[in-house]
């Protein structure tokens, strides 16, 4: 078990390597950071001094080889645009993303997975076929979409919630939630629901046809003609076996969610990474570019190993193969 | 009588009109008998199982005749009803022991939740129950082992498992399908004599469902015959194995390879069974019968009386004659 821990981390690592080497690579195709920070009438020695101030005179190796060292360290030198520290703009940024990701999970989770076993268990039942068809169109529909209807109908018509920010936030040591204050959850549910349609349509048909698939197998029909209760059944039998699936896939949509809040945060003014992310683009601001890249290479790395634990656990097969 | 089947017809409505799978099927199940049904593939034979334990593939339904165990009927009961009856009084075996038990339990689970699900136990006397069956349908070491996963066995362990999860809640019938045909040929036979035995001891009426003329020989004591939908022969295995009375089963007899002596040709029997929407009117076997005349072409023969077997030919119907 550690071991099995031990090994995907170390094969983690040439991942993150690679996504260091491309942030890395970003300083050096993306502008000219040195002219960026000089001023216009800055002298050329101004310059030849910062461009040794900045290490940039060195090999890139030597740079790259900083670059990872400080990055080990969640040193990523100062925002062009904000001349503050990059990590302490991440850190500040992060709660809040962290806490709409986990909402539109939740959200997804617990909706979607019961309204998958539901239409796969009562396939040709009306109410079934309505929610597929609605679920086509949370697929189809784009986010950014989405979140201007809902800001139109609940925020602009009914005045119910607001349109854009985070509301009241309570700080717990560095961590700035949303959670506990009523402001703070109010704008918290429209930015969470644009977030979580497109996934909970997409987890709702995958349990679903897992379901389906799940239910033609031989051992279902052997433990019905075991006699056993169709709850048995349903929920133990059929859903344990629909799980590695759906853990790979929400797996991958919470990574998504994450790294994808960039057009949600921007739709509700959400002052979370994705929106500084953004912000960071549109100024050229390369080291918090950078410095996403790689979080977000961290996070999916992070989540990958969780789903291959959660594999271990429900599934005895892949355990013995270790 | 355990099983009474009446004239059972199931059928399959598809989008060019209805099927009819199994047509006027009848035959009985006394307590502690062993019953083989065999057939081609596709003659009816497992779906005349299905529909005794109530688990047709849908949209397969009976849509006639009738079902009774012990005298009481069982073809129309609500599911909840079927359900104390699936596992209780009729067991199922299924064909293939890769698939049929659940890969992500152990297998004293499997077997502690059917139990349970049908006799008031608890946890700790199903366990020891469970126990119990795997050393008698022959695991070693059953109280290590009965934490196990099915993958964790072989083919014909997982086999073994399977019969006792069919014979854990006791009951009085079983239906297996094929239980021998996914197996090597060396374990076949030590599942036919474990099945066996353990319907003997356990005074458990089997209908045993294959296409493998010598396992029925070894371990029927009646044998129906099917084809096209319909049984076509039923009577005790000696007579039919022996003395075959419909042309079918004849065939069916000659083509089995005798061990004595060496014969340059196996017999065979013409053609292919029809499909189910091109049977013939008429006896459905008349097309490849070797001994086929007019009427066989225009009525459709019942079982009757033909030596000591029933058989639903036309020739028993001439005094004198035989096949």
């Amino acid at each position: 078990m550690v071991a099995f821990v031990i090994s995907r981390l170390l094969q983690a690592l040439p991942v993150l390597l690679v996504v260091a080497l491309i942030s890395f690579a970003l300083f050096t195709f993306v502008g000219d950071p040195v002219a960026a920070m000089l001023s216009q009438d800055a002298s050329l020695a101004d310059r030849e001094n910062l461009i040794r101030l900045l290490g940039l005179d060195q090999p890139w190796y030597v740079q790259f080889w900083k670059f990872v060292g400080n990055a080990v360290q969640g040193e990523f030198g100062l925002s062009y645009r904000l001349s503050r520290p990059v990590s302490a703009l991440i850190a500040e940024r992060a709660p809040a993303t962290l806490e709409l990701a986990f909402c539109a999970a939740a959200m997804t989770l617990c909706i979607g997975v019961p309204l998958g076993i539901f239409t796969g268990i009562y396939k040709d039942s009306w109410v079934s076929r309505l929610l597929l068809t609605v679920s086509l169109v949370g697929v189809s529909l784009p986010i950014f979409v989405l979140g201007m209807l809902l800001i139109l109908v609940f925020a602009v018509h009914l005045g119910w919630l607001p349109s854009f920010g985070r509301g009241e936030t309570v700080q717990l040591g560095w961590w700035s939630s949303g959670l506990l204050t009523v402001s703070g959850l109010k704008a918290l549910i429209l930015p969470a629901i644009t977030l979580a349609v497109f996934q909970l349509t997409l987890i709702t048909r995958l349990v679903r046809a897992e379901m389906l698939e799940v239910l033609r197998t031989d051992y279902i029909k052997f433990a019905r003609a075991r006699g056993l209760s169709n709850r048995s059944i349903n929920f133990g039998h059929a859903l344990k076996n629909t799980l590695v699936p759906v853990i790979t896939i929400a797996g991958l949509q919470l990574g998504g969610i994450i790294a994808f809040a960039i057009v949600t945060e921007t739709v509700f003014q959400w002052p979370g990474m994705g929106f500084l992310f953004i912000q960071s683009v549109g100024a050229a601001d390369i080291p918090v570019m950078a410095a996403y890249l790689l979080l977000i290479s961290l996070v999916f790395v992070v989540i990958n190993l969780g789903v291959d634990l959660l594999y271990y656990l429900v599934d005895p097969r892949l355990r013995a193969q270790r | 009588m355990l099983l009474e089947v009446k004239d059972l017809r199931v059928e399959f409505p598809t989008r060019r009109g209805v099927l009819t799978a199994l047509n006027g099927v009848s035959f009985s199940i006394a307590p502690g008998e062993v019953l083989g049904v065999v057939g081609e593939s596709g003659a009816g034979k497992s779906m005349t199982g299905a529909a005794i334990i109530g688990l047709l593939e849908p949209p397969g339904r009976i849509a006639g005749g009738e079902i009774r165990l012990e005298g009481r009927r069982i073809d129309n009961l609500p599911l909840a009803e079927m359900r104390k009856i699936r596992g209780k009084r009729i067991g199922a075996i299924f064909q293939d022991p890769l698939t049929t038990l659940n890969p992500l339990y152990t297998v004293g689970r499997q077997l502690v939740e059917t139990m349970q699900a049908h006799l008031p136990l608890s946890d700790a006397e199903a366990r020891q129950r469970a126990i119990g069956w795997l050393e008698q349908v022959g695991i070693p070491a059953a109280a290590q082992r009965i934490d196990a996963y099915p993958h964790q066995f072989s083919g014909g362990m997982r086999q073994r498992v399977v019969i006792a999860l069919a014979l854990c809640a006791e009951p009085q019938l079983v239906v297996a399908d094929e239980p021998t045909t996914a197996l090597d040929v060396s374990i076949q036979a030590q599942i036919i004599a474990l099945l066996k035995r353990l319907a003997r001891e356990q005074r458990t009426a089997i209908m045993l469902v294959t296409h493998d003329m010598g396992v029925i020989a070894e371990t029927a004591d009646r044998v129906a015959v099917m084809y096209a939908g319909r049984i076509i022969e039923i009577g005790p295995v000696r007579d039919v194995v022996r003395h075959a009375q419909h042309p079918y089963t004849a065939g069916l007899m000659a083509s089995i390879p005798p061990l004595d002596r060496k014969v340059e040709r196996l017999a065979q029997i013409d053609g292919s069974m029809p499909r189910l929407n091109a049977i013939p009117p008429g006896c459905p076997f008349s097309p490849r019968c070797p001994h086929v005349f007019e009427r066989c072409r225009v009525a459709r023969p019942e079982l009757m009386p033909a030596g000591a077997t029933d058989a639903a030919c036309w020739l028993h119907d001439q005094p004198g004659a035989s096949a």
